[in-house]
């Protein structure tokens, strides 16, 4: 039977289980008052243990059950036939797609079940009676594959009728086991309220789990990246030349040139969105009227949902020219210091727009967080507006602020679209913020697009970025968030 | 005939701080204060009494233009401090709640240092003209609030570090600073224990040397232990205003005998 169709069968019990289990709770006292728990809960415990640990079960089969037979079947495999994991794995895309084409063959009655156990590559050209059936196969079938597809049907096929029953045995067993229950004294309240929890518990640890998932991963390939290329030469190189055609030493993969320009950029983003965005905040939240707020800040927020690529087009065909027309040859200045549109300036500028309504958004939260105790406190005194503003309101929100700050700078750092289009592929050390540069995000892009052949250097080098990316942005975000919460709990 | 009043009572008495005429107090649509005509000594300690949202807060506000930091708040009639219009035109608010100082139900320290706390009218206000003026002015300020003794030997620890009993003195040290003529204060003891309470009660009786105090209280024992004037509230109105003693022993107004006997509030 069908995963899907198992998963029906075993809803199908679970719903007859609750309306089984909650007439006989009803009919097991002369007066459902009596009942420890509502009626409702008796039903929904037998539902819950017919159908949970059935579909976990259920669950955690479907992604084993390939797992397991793949490993089995790849010693079918002779060793003789590949040279290394890659190779194998190919292969065994292959024993799969020949399985899926008899499965096809099969159902369409192109082959009896008997023969598509037992043709041989000998005695049938296998590519040519799956191409009837529309599996189209882009080389002749190898002896060995053939055979190894065919005992991977059978166990496919074992491996789903031990499934079937397994899961029908746990659903049925639930399901018996609460009907038995479902008398008047039980608890079954409890009972639900804690599976309840339960689900809420795994809703909880998948997050985190997930995360953990990325992080290995990550971690994984950094590993072998550091053991094909040396970690002390990524870490201190200062420079970044990959190359595609000769494998391993020939590449210079230094991290700081990629480092120095995501800081640069992120600082000019930082320069051009802090302030606006803070008087933006200050605005809003101290001056503007109802009306005025009502209006304005939605509009920032616009800003905010805007996607990072059309900041990216933004920067390439706006603020790129323009810079140029001012600071370019020829320019509005008179000096050269700029040779083309993509620049550390131009990513930066746009990046810098991007993270606007992001401080000011954070940053009015925050300053309309200061009690208003403390500005009447300084009304009191004699104070204006903005010597209230300047002398207690910003000193009293200003952690919160820096841990905004700290926030958009995290952003600024991950942020690709815009450096991609904006800051140019070169990487380069260099002061001059009119001239192109690249960053770490950028260059994770360019690693992985295209043909990469993901056991070189060259392409492993794309995890060991994205760590150190990770790491970084951590590290600040969880400063920010320390920030933050510090400063929250001064009012509370 | 209105005229006619006013130019009896604007006849300068020494000791006579707020003069208010027909005072109405209005936030939107509702009517906050009613009618209130009230003469607020020099060098006396007036309390404010009456049950919950009677309008003290509001009235209190009105003395030193609060209220113009909510903006449907909106005030008619004449107050008059010294004879001069508070709500005329020409007076900046700003300047205004410099001479008419205010202290809160909740202590509420600026985010600085003690000293800073206590700085911060007098240099808003350019009161010293270098920092040993100023040295001294958070001195005798400190010592006037009766804290200098607990935090002298700490002025630059931040002002939210002290104890709640603290920091409402601290407060009161930083409204005199700004050497205001006349001080307001909305409940100032609510948020404190009997023992902090006390010490406050204390300086408020030292502070009538030279100012003019208005409080609102809850505790009508705290009313009767350190006013010399008692106002009743009720419902927006001005009950009755006399001598505490007379309030408190033997009221006029059956509504002010109520009050204080625990009938209503
Ligand atoms: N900011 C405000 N906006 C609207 N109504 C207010 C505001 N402050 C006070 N009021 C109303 O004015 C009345 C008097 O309040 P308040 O002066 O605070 O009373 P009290 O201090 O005597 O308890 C109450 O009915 C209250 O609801
Ligand atoms: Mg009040």
């Amino acid at each position: 039977m069908s995963p899907l169709w198992l998963l029906i069968l075993i809803l199908v019990l679970a719903i007859a289980g609750f309306a089984i289990g909650r007439t006989r709770a009803m009919a097991s006292v002369d007066d459902h008052r009596k009942l420890h728990s509502r009626p409702n809960y008796y039903g929904t415990n037998v539902a819950m243990l017919a159908f949970a640990p059935a579909a976990l079960l259920l669950a955690v089969w479907v992604v084993a059950q390939p797992i397991v037979i793949n490993a089995s079947v790849s010693h079918l495999i002779p060793e003789t036939s590949y040279e290394d994991a890659g190779a194998l794995n190919l292969i065994m895309s292959d024993v799969k797609r020949v399985a899926e084409g008899l499965d096809v063959a099969v159902a369409q009655g192109a082959l009896s079940a008997e023969e598509a156990r037992s043709i041989r590559t000998e005695f049938t050209d296998v590519r040519a009676r799956l191409g009837e059936v529309g599996v189209a196969l882009g080389a002749n079938v190898d002896r060995d594959v053939l055979r190894a597809a065919q005992a991977y049907r059978a166990r496919a096929a074992t491996g789903t009728w031990f499934m079937t029953a397994a899961v029908l045995i746990v659903a049925l067993a639930g399901f018996f086991f609460a009907i038995r229950e479902a008398r008047g004294d039980f608890r079954a309240r409890n009972r639900v309220e804690n599976g309840i929890l339960t689900l809420l518990i795994t809703a909880a640890s998948i997050a985190i789990l997930t995360t953990l998932g990325i992080v290995l991963s990550l971690l994984f390939n950094t590993i072998e990246f550091f053991r094909l290329y040396p970690a002390l030469d990524f870490f201190t190189r200062l420079e970044w030349a990959p190359s595609f055609s000769g494998r391993g030493g020939a590449s210079a993969l230094g991290i700081l040139p990629l480092l120095w320009g995501t800081f640069y950029i992120s600082i000019v983003a930082l320069l051009v969105a802090t302030p606006i965005g803070l008087f933006a905040a200050i605005y809003l939240s101290e001056y503007a009227s109802k009306r005025v707020r009502a209006f304005a800040k939605p509009l920032l927020e616009v800003l905010a949902g805007i996607p990072t690529i059309v900041y990216g087009l933004f920067a390439l065909l706006t603020v790129g020219p323009l810079l140029v027309s001012v600071f370019g040859n020829g320019g509005l200045l008179g000096v050269d210091w700029m040779g083309g549109g993509r620049a550390v300036m131009t990513a930066g500028i746009t990046m810098g727009v991007m993270l606007i309504p992001f401080v000011s958004s954070l940053s009015d939260d925050i300053i309309n967080a200061v009690p208003q105790a403390m500005r009447d406190g300084s009304y009191g005194l004699g104070a204006t507006q903005s010597e209230t503003v300047r002398q207690v309101v910003l000193p009293a929100a200003l952690p919160g602020i820096v841990g905004a700050v700290l926030l958009a700078a995290s952003r600024a750092i991950g942020e690709t679209m815009i450096v991609v289009l904006g800051a140019g592929a070169a990487a380069r050390m260099s002061l001059n913020p009119f001239e192109a540069m690249t960053t770490v995000t950028a260059k994770i892009v360019s690693q992985l697009t295209g043909d990469s052949d993901f056991a070189s250097p060259e392409a492993l080098v794309a995890f060991a970025l994205g760590i150190t990316l990770f790491v970084v942005t951590l590290g600040l975000n969880v400063l920010a968030l320390y920030i933050v919460r510090k400063y929250r709990e001064q009012y509370e | 005939m209105k005229d006619n009043m006013e130019g009896r009572k604007l006849v300068d008495q020494m000791d006579v701080k707020f003069q208010t005429r027909d005072v109405q107090v209005y936030y939107g649509d509702t009517h906050a204060i009613k009618d209130v005509n009230v003469d607020i000594l020099d060098k006396t300690v007036t309390a404010f009494i009456g049950p919950s949202g009677c309008g003290k807060s509001t009235f209190l506000r009105s003395l030193n233009r609060m209220n113009d930091t909510i903006p449907i708040a909106r005030v008619e009639g004449k107050i008059l401090l010294d004879g001069e219009d508070i709500y005329d035109p020409k007076v900046d608010p700003v300047q205004l709640r410099a001479k008419v100082g205010m202290v809160f139900q909740k202590p509420n320290p600026f985010p600085k240092s003690i000293y800073d706390n206590i700085a911060y009218g007098p240099r808003i206000h350019g009161l010293a003209r270098n920092k040993a003026e100023l040295d001294d002015i958070v001195e005798h300020s400190l010592r006037r609030g009766a804290l200098w003794d607990e935090v002298k030997d700490r002025l630059q620890e931040p002002g939210t570090g002290l104890s709640g009993g603290q920091q409402q003195r601290l407060c009161i040290a930083r409204a005199v600073a700004t050497e205001p003529e006349v001080l307001l204060m909305d409940e100032p003891c609510s948020a404190l224990d009997p023992i902090a309470t006390a010490q406050v009660e204390e300086l408020i009786d030292e502070l009538k040397q030279n100012f003019s105090v208005v409080i609102v209280t809850h505790s009508m024992q705290q009313a009767a232990r350190v006013s010399q004037k008692t106002a009743f509230f009720h419902l927006g109105n001005l009950v009755e205003y006399g001598d505490t003693d007379q309030i408190f022993t033997n009221p006029v107004d059956p509504r002010t005998e109520s009050y204080i006997t625990g009938r209503i509030g």
